[in-house]
């Protein structure tokens, strides 16, 4: 469904992405790691939008596309909870979680672009009763809430919406134990809904848990793939760190 | 007037620096046009008619000179609308030599001066429906809610899919419209155009916004917030015209005005994020 071909990406004279490849097949759900800098939210910028690959291209449903914008992506069916993009903290939980596709009142006020508060307050708190997520009121400001909360709205949000591909940059950070738990679980239910799911953590035994297959990023490459039933924590953190010591040396070098 | 355009302006977390000067260039142009129609024998309808057209153009056109500064070649709004006050201010000087503007039909200062219903006038009527409008889009429609989500945090409006650029340019272009509106008030109240019009009106408008409780950092801030910091400046002002201080002491006071609003934002931001 989605596959990137040779996708590069530099920034100035770095090098954050180099010939990147790989695919991700609908209803699939693929973990993506790497160490720290390896280019794992840069290769989710490109998918989602947010930046254009340098050089390669990206194959969506069997179409050769490139993303003007994140509008477009979502367009497509891609949903992002991004690392570190976060919400409009000075909107509620349900403007936020309608953001960019706001319901409109009918008629002519609609027209106009007037909207549907209170449809979209219902809207919301039906969405996130039916995930199954705990928010608070969804009429209370983000910048309100803890850091796990304003996470669980991200995911909602984009759960909500997601109707192709679903993206989560280290959805599980700021999460306690139990909201981890849930969020684990929530893969697994998007999943089964026919929805594919990229997931971007640090933590592999989450990875291990609910992962198809795992993709290794180092340095910007690609260094090994592995159906995730087939593989071991050890080989996925030898992969992620590399060989040998001395390629490492040599790149911060 | 002019706070409402720097009221969506400071939401989208930006300024604009040159609502005054874009009130003085385009009372000054409407009124070129105006005066230029009517001498040259034009029928009047048609004279006030292009001048308003001329006028509004004018505020459109620097709206999107502004806007297009600041998202296409990423000059930060301070001083790509700083730039556009020093364009617009030298024109309105360059197009009058500084001399007023006058001839224009008595029937200008005529409708901008009649009182009815004992207290309004066609400016003041103006003024209120167009800040209702202006509030009424701001709170309730999806072009303000896209306004506060920029302002408060751009990255995740781009990534909630909304055209952040576009609406950028849209929220100056708007801007330049409402100070253009502002200066054909100017004109109808005055009955001449007066180069001098709108200077420093931009620290005022700020003033107004800022103390209505609108943040500078962006995300924050109402029209109606704005209208009442706008009558506690005029207040300030008149009270202190009252007591007999020199006008001249009027910016000096606002500028204080200003700061002092500004620190105690910083510091309410900072006692926030401990
Ligand atoms: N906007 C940017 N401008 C310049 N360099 C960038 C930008 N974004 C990322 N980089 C660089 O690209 C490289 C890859 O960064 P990226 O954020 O993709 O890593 P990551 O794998 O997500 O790391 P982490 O696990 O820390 O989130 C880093 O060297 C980073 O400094
Ligand atoms: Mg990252």
């Amino acid at each position: 469904m989605l596959s990137l071909k040779n996708v590069g990406k530099r920034f100035g004279s770095l090098t954050a992405l180099d010939a990147v490849g790989f695919e991700v097949g609908a209803g699939e759900v693929v973990g993506l790691v790497g160490d720290n800098g390896a280019g794992k939210s840069t290769c989710v910028k490109i998918i989602s939008g947010m930046f254009q690959p340098s050089s390669g291209h990206i194959d969506f449903d069997g179409q050769p596309r490139v993303w003007a914008s994140p509008h477009e992506a979502l367009d497509a069916g891609i949903e992002t909870v991004y690392q570190d993009v976060g919400l409009a903290s000075h909107l509620s939980v349900d403007a936020n979680i309608f953001l960019g596709r706001e319901m409109k009142l009918p008629g002519l006020l609609g027209r106009l672009g007037f909207l549907d508060n209170s449809g979209m307050r219902s809207a919301a708190r039906a969405d996130t009763h039916r995930i199954g997520i705990r928010l608070p009121d969804v009429g209370a400001a983000v910048g309100d809430l803890s850091g796990g909360q304003r996470q669980a709205v991200a995911i909602a949000r984009s759960i909500s919406w997601a109707r192709k591909l679903l993206i989560l940059d280290e959805p599980t950070n700021h999460l306690g134990v139990a909201e981890v738990e849930e969020v684990l679980r929530l893969i697994g239910r998007v999943r089964d809904q026919g929805v594919a799911v990229m997931l971007i953590s640090h933590t592999l035994p989450h990875v291990m848990a609910v992962t198809d297959r795992i993709v290794v990023l180092r340095l910007g490459r690609v260094v090994a793939q592995h159906v995730t039933k087939e593989t071991t924590t050890a080989q996925i953190v030898h992969d992620i760190m590399g060989a040998s010591e001395e390629e490492i040396a040599a790149h911060v070098r | 007037m002019l706070a409402f355009a720097e009221t969506l302006v400071i939401i989208t977390g930006g300024i604009d620096l040159s609502v005054g000067a874009i009130l003085g260039l385009s009372g000054i142009i409407g009124s070129l046009v105006l005066v230029t129609l009517t001498t040259a024998d034009h029928s009047l309808t048609a004279g006030l008619f292009a001048g308003v057209i001329a006028a509004m153009l004018t505020g459109l056109l620097i709206g999107l000179g502004n806007g297009l500064m600041i998202t296409r070649m990423r000059v930060t709004p301070f001083i790509a609308t700083l730039a556009m006050l020093g364009i617009a201010t030298g024109l309105t000087f360059v197009l009058t030599n500084g001399v007023d503007v006058s001839g224009l039909p008595p029937v200008v200062a005529t409708l901008g001066n009649a009182v009815f219903l004992g207290v309004l006038t066609v400016p003041i009527v103006v003024t209120a429906v167009i800040g209702i409008v202006v509030g009424l889009y701001l709170h309730r429609s999806q072009f303000g809610r896209w306004t506060f989500a920029i302002g408060s945090n751009a990255r995740a409006a781009r990534g909630a899919g909304i055209p952040v650029s576009r609406h950028l340019v849209k929220v100056y272009v708007l801007s330049g419209l409402l100070s253009a509106a502002a200066g054909i008030l100017v004109v109808m109240r005055l009955g001449t155009g007066s180069p001098l019009e709108g200077s420093n009106d931009e620290l005022n408008a700020i003033a107004a916004v800022v103390i209505g409780g609108a943040s500078l950092f962006g995300g924050v801030g109402t029209v109606l917030g704005s209208v009442l910091g706008a009558l506690i400046i005029g207040t300030i002002v008149n009270g202190l015209i009252v007591v007999g201080v020199q006008p001249y002491w009027q910016t000096v006071i606002i500028g204080v005005i200003i700061a002092v609003a500004v620190m105690l934002q910083e510091r309410g931001r900072q006692k926030e994020a401990a």
